[in-house]
């Protein structure tokens, strides 16, 4: 296999507006096979947006997005459906059905997709469940899960078809220490043992950072920083280092961009 | 100034809505290709959208139709024309009271809710997600429910006059007196079944494909937050209302022309 | 809830509808009897209809024996040509049989009255009622009754006058 097929995901001077607002200037990025490639950044810097992007859900305004070598934003409706089969996205929610159970949310692609037969989708089930430690919780609903648990479905859910590339949504967020510790070993494990590629959005750094193979840092709408976790740890670029130590004020001011503190105080809104 | 300009704008507003609307109803329509492997969601959401509906339907039209006949028997009783209350009770259940009345309903009852459940569904990245695993859910979520609506809506308009007529008769015969043969019999010669009867059905088909549609449509397009979802649901039940009775006067004007 | 039990009752639902619809067409519009192919078409020809309806009945002695289906105006006499489709069963209408059009009730709707005859010949498909009476209308008959009260007003005085 040669360096050119080696990159699953290849974005080129990609460029994305919400209204006037960049959210990503003339953005170069690789994802690579077999690999777990994370996406940091703070909050509200477009991390979501760019697995929309990548899943062909939104379209740049500039540059190419291609996966497994093809154009995902100039393809027919239908390939692009066709395409997503092989993409799995983990939404930060999960967004399960809620009016399925948690056996039916896994099977949901598999009846989509396939034509297999009820058992074989059982089977096929039942394994994604065992993968991610929920197989007695199949005929639960999905209103009696647990945050870390629904998360949890969503994966067997996002992997039911053996996708090549599976994104995942901050993963990390509002979990408590154990199925956080759960998700990270999951991705890890699955990514491997599948032989999948995995991208991660996230803003937790030392979870990200004990699972991921290379980290890209986005800031104000640029990759800012990138390299395996270890460098970017001692990386001297100051938003790099404020977003890796978690430092309150830096490169990314602590104030939201206002006018003069003190003409705003003492003239009020007359402007 | 400002008030032409803003009537031009809620102008501008309703014609984009009613643009995109009908884009996406297309779009909905264009997606039916798999027949036979969407007929189980179909039954689903004829349950829900149909069956569901079944109770309030027939209850009301219970009702409806022993308050016209109770009506209609006082004022026919000072030209001592009872033996029209048959008639009477008849006509206007099958002609105007059962479709629109049975579509009020349908919006109230199955319309906010498919607005709700659809709008939740956005709200939670769960038509995002069908769209990621490469489902549409134009086809897979919208089209069922546009059809059962479809479907159903003529249904219950007929279940809803048959009950409504049935109510009739229970006011009129069993209680008021008027002579069962005279009841029926008046009532029979004076519909028609092809200008009443079925013209009756056509409205109510009509008012299901505009009532789901609308419901469906705002559920789809309704922005997702709790507020969002309430001010759709509020608005489906308020188009759909408005669009029926605005449709009855159009319809029944176009029938009664010789159509 | 089993897929099975959501299809039943959908099926039964439908099923539900239909009968509804069967009671409509029957028992509601009365889409009844005199549809069917059993029946032979009479016509008759009338000077004024008044309010006669297709689907009106038909009846001899207030007995319901079949209905109109048609009401056109022939262009040279200017009459109105009546088409009503008789039961089969009712074979045994004279050919000098009359029809009047008559009115139920005091405000009802009109229908076809036919009075028989005495030949021993019998009404066939495509046969012709000859005598007809017009629909008595109301306006005309309480016209007739004024003018007939005047009359027997000056009748009785004539009377009176002779009398004396």
């Amino acid at each position: 296999m040669g360096e050119k097929d080696d990159i699953l995901v290849k974005i080129r001077g990609m460029s994305f507006y919400r209204g006037d607002r960049p959210i990503f200037k003339d953005v170069d990025l690789d994802i690579r096979r077999g690999k777990v490639t994370a996406i940091m950044g703070p909050s509200g810097t477009g991390k979501t947006t760019l697995l929309r992007l990548i899943g062909g859900q939104l379209q740049p305004h500039a540059g190419t997005i291609e996966v497994n070598g093809q154009c995902i934003h100039e393809m027919s409706r239908k390939q692009l459906y066709k395409a997503r089969r092989d993409m799995g996205l983990l939404f930060q929610t999960g967004a399960l059905f809620t009016n399925l159970s948690v056996f039916e949310n896994v099977a949901f692609p598999l009846i989509e997709h396939t034509n297999l037969s009820p058992t074989m989708i059982r089977d096929l089930v039942l394994m994604k469940l065992e993968a991610v430690g929920l197989r007695g919780a199949r005929d639960l609903r999905t209103d009696q899960l647990s945050g870390g648990m629904a998360r949890r479905v969503a994966l067997a859910r996002a992997i039911a078809l053996d996708p090549e590339l599976i994104m995942y949504d901050e993963p990390f967020t509002g979990q408590d220490p154990i199925s956080m510790g759960v998700l990270v070993k999951l991705i890890r494990s699955l990514n491997d043992a599948l032989g999948m590629t995995s991208i991660v959005v996230s803003h937790d750094v030392p979870e990200t950072a004990s699972i991921a193979d290379y980290i890209y840092v986005i800031s104000g709408a640029e990759i800012v920083g990138q390299g395996a976790p270890e460098a970017l740890a001692t990386d001297e670029n100051p938003y790099v280092k404020q977003f890796m130590h978690g430092l309150p004020d830096g490169a990314v001011p602590f104030h939201y961009p206002a006018k003069d503190y003190q003409d705003d105080i003492l003239n009020g809104d007359k402007g | 100034m400002a008030r032409v300009r803003g009537v031009g704008r809620m102008g501008v507003h309703v014609l984009t809505g009613v643009g995109t609307s009908g884009i996406f109803l297309l779009k909905t329509l264009a997606r039916w290709p798999r027949v036979v492997r969407s007929f189980p969601f179909l039954i689903k959401e004829c349950f829900f959208v149909g069956v569901l509906s079944l109770p309030i339907v027939v209850v009301s039209a219970l009702f409806i139709g022993m308050v016209v006949a109770l009506q209609g028997f006082n004022v026919l009783n000072k030209f001592s024309a009872v033996s029209e209350l048959g008639q009477l009770v008849a006509l206007s259940v099958v002609r105007e009271l059962g479709p629109v009345i049975t579509a009020l309903l349908f919006a109230g009852r199955a319309g906010s809710a498919l607005t709700a459940e659809i709008g939740l569904m956005k709200t939670t990245e769960q038509l995002s997600s069908m769209e990621m695993m490469g489902v549409d859910p134009l086809w897979r979520v919208i089209s069922p429910r546009l059809w059962a609506g479809f479907y159903t809506m003529p249904v219950l308009a007929t279940i809803f006059c048959a009950v409504a007529i049935f109510g009739g008769y229970l006011v009129g015969v069993q209680w008021l007196g008027v002579d069962a043969g005279t009841f029926w019999s008046n009532m029979q010669s004076s519909v028609d079944f092809y200008n009443d009867v079925v013209n009756g059905l056509i409205k109510s088909v009509v008012f299901g494909f505009v009532c789901t549609w609308i419901a469906v449509y705002q559920g789809y397009a309704s922005t997702p937050t709790a507020a969002g979802i309430s001010h759709s649901t509020t608005r489906c039940v308020v188009y759909s209302s408005l669009a029926v009775l605005g449709l009855d006067f159009v319809l029944t004007t176009v029938m009664m022309g010789g159509w | 809830m089993g897929e099975r039990f959501v299809e039943t009752i959908v099926g039964l639902f439908m099923i539900a509808g239909i009968a509804c619809l069967v009671v409509l067409a029957f028992k509601v519009s009365g889409l009844t009897t005199y549809t069917v192919a059993n029946s032979y078409k009479i016509t008759a020809d009338f000077d004024n209809i008044g309010d006669l309806k297709p689907r009106a009945p038909v009846a001899i002695a207030g007995v319901r024996i079949g209905q109109v289906t048609n009401i056109d105006l022939d262009p040279k006499s200017y009459k109105a040509v009546v088409t009503m489709q008789i039961d089969a069963d009712d074979d045994n209408i004279p050919v000098d049989s009359s029809a009047s059009i008559v009115t139920a009730g005091l405000l009802g709707a009109n229908y076809i009255s036919i009075s028989p005859g005495f030949e021993d010949n019998f009404m066939k498909n495509g046969g012709q009622i000859e005598e007809t009476h017009p629909a008595l209308m109301l306006e005309t008959m309480i016209g007739q009754l004024l003018f007939n009260m005047g009359k027997d007003d000056k009748k009785e005085e004539t009377d009176a006058t002779n009398n004396s």
